[in-house]
């Protein structure tokens, strides 16, 4: 009885608190490749780990005139882009968006994506709310933001 | 003789009418193709018992005509890919980039070529500059339509495209991601795809295929 209260308790609290939630959810590694051409689609990666189970509902950018959430599905040898509505977020686990794989893909650039430069980027939650980080953008060949800082 | 003249007439308007039948089928693919793509993912391309073969002809990033013909006497490395492509084809061109920069001298034996599915889009004036990008070695090939299902077909690549309306221009092209790496035979010696393994163990693979055949 106790212990249901205490948890009945603390689903208020996160729920009625989103600041409190925002500090569960850890966005982090979030990076994109440089473009090669303009008017090219971009991808970009991070990784998401939230303690609670929670779901990406959307990204926006004001460098890109909407933004995708795309998994890849192998079909035996064939490699199709997906379009996912939303991204589900198992509690305490890590769910990374890494090149040849997850990626956010970013349709109409407003400017090409240069090398060394930062964008921000918006993640809409479904319990956590917004959360806003800084993209870094990397070169043509980078796989990463721990590859590149060694 | 009038039986003979309603003969003729009646061949002549039957030969009229198939000839309309062409051309509003013709009309046809070419609207559905150019404004929204094909709806339904195409079956996949059947090869039959052909041997993966480095056979083409194609248009190089200069502009140049080109057979596969023009690159045996080399190894080549060969992906099938297009420039609109955000994930795939970047990542793998940057990894096939980092293997050959891992060649040593050897790469002076190697022909790498990127051959677009898409080449409606890519040009060779796309393809050049996107080439360049990568590494100054890579040699961009695209074509007609007909000519790069062709080439796909010699690698037994299979490709499509996928309608996709956000997309630039309504649609995005699904392919396989592996390098193939050719003999200077022009046959198939082994296939690759990034992820699978780091590009120094691309690198060691390809020079010891590369020592044993001189």
């Amino acid at each position: 009885m106790m212990r249901k209260l205490i948890a009945i308790v603390v689903v208020a609290l996160v729920v009625a608190s989103p600041a409190l939630a925002e500090e569960s959810i850890r966005v982090f590694d979030a990076w994109a490749r440089a473009s090669i051409l303009a008017s090219r689609p971009g991808a970009a990666y991070l990784t998401i780990e939230s303690a609670a189970e929670d779901r990406l509902l959307g990204v926006t950018t004001p460098v890109a005139g909407r933004v995708m959430i795309h998994a890849v599905e192998k079909d035996g040898d064939v490699s199709r882009m997906k379009h996912i509505e939303t991204l589900e977020l198992p509690a305490g686990e890590r769910v990374t968006l890494a090149p040849g794989g997850m990626h956010l893909m970013l349709m109409g650039l407003q400017v090409k994506l240069s090398e060394g430069t930062t964008f921000p980027m918006t993640l809409s939650f479904e319990n956590a709310g917004e959360i806003t980080v800084e993209v870094s953008v990397l070169g043509i060949a980078a796989e990463g933001p721990r590859e590149a800082a060694e | 003789m009038t039986s003979t003249k309603t003969t003729q007439l009646r061949r002549i308007r039957f030969s009229l009418w198939i000839l309309v039948a062409a051309a509003v089928l013709t009309l046809c693919g070419v609207y559905f193709v150019r404004t929204i793509g094909v709806r339904e993912p195409s079956p996949p391309v059947t090869v039959g018992e052909a041997a993966i073969r480095t056979a083409f002809s194609l248009i190089d990033h200069n502009g140049n005509r080109v057979t596969g013909a023009d690159f045996l006497g080399r190894w080549q490395f060969v992906f099938f890919g297009f420039t609109h492509c955000p994930d795939v084809c970047p990542t793998t061109l940057a990894y096939m980039a980092n293997v050959l920069d891992r060649l040593g001298g050897e790469i002076e034996r190697v022909a790498p070529i990127f051959i677009t599915v898409d080449p409606s889009r890519d040009t060779p004036q796309v393809m050049a500059e996107y080439v360049q990008a990568f590494h100054p070695k890579l040699i961009g090939l695209t074509g007609t339509e007909a000519e790069v299902a062709a080439a796909a077909r010699s690698f037994r690549v299979y490709y499509e495209k996928m309608e996709e309306e956000t997309a630039p221009d309504g649609y995005l092209m699904a392919h396989a991601g592996h390098i193939y790496v050719m003999t200077p035979e022009g046959g198939f010696e082994d296939v690759f795809r990034e992820g699978d393994q780091s590009a120094e163990e691309m690198a060691t693979d390809v020079l010891a295929s590369m020592s044993g055949k001189q």
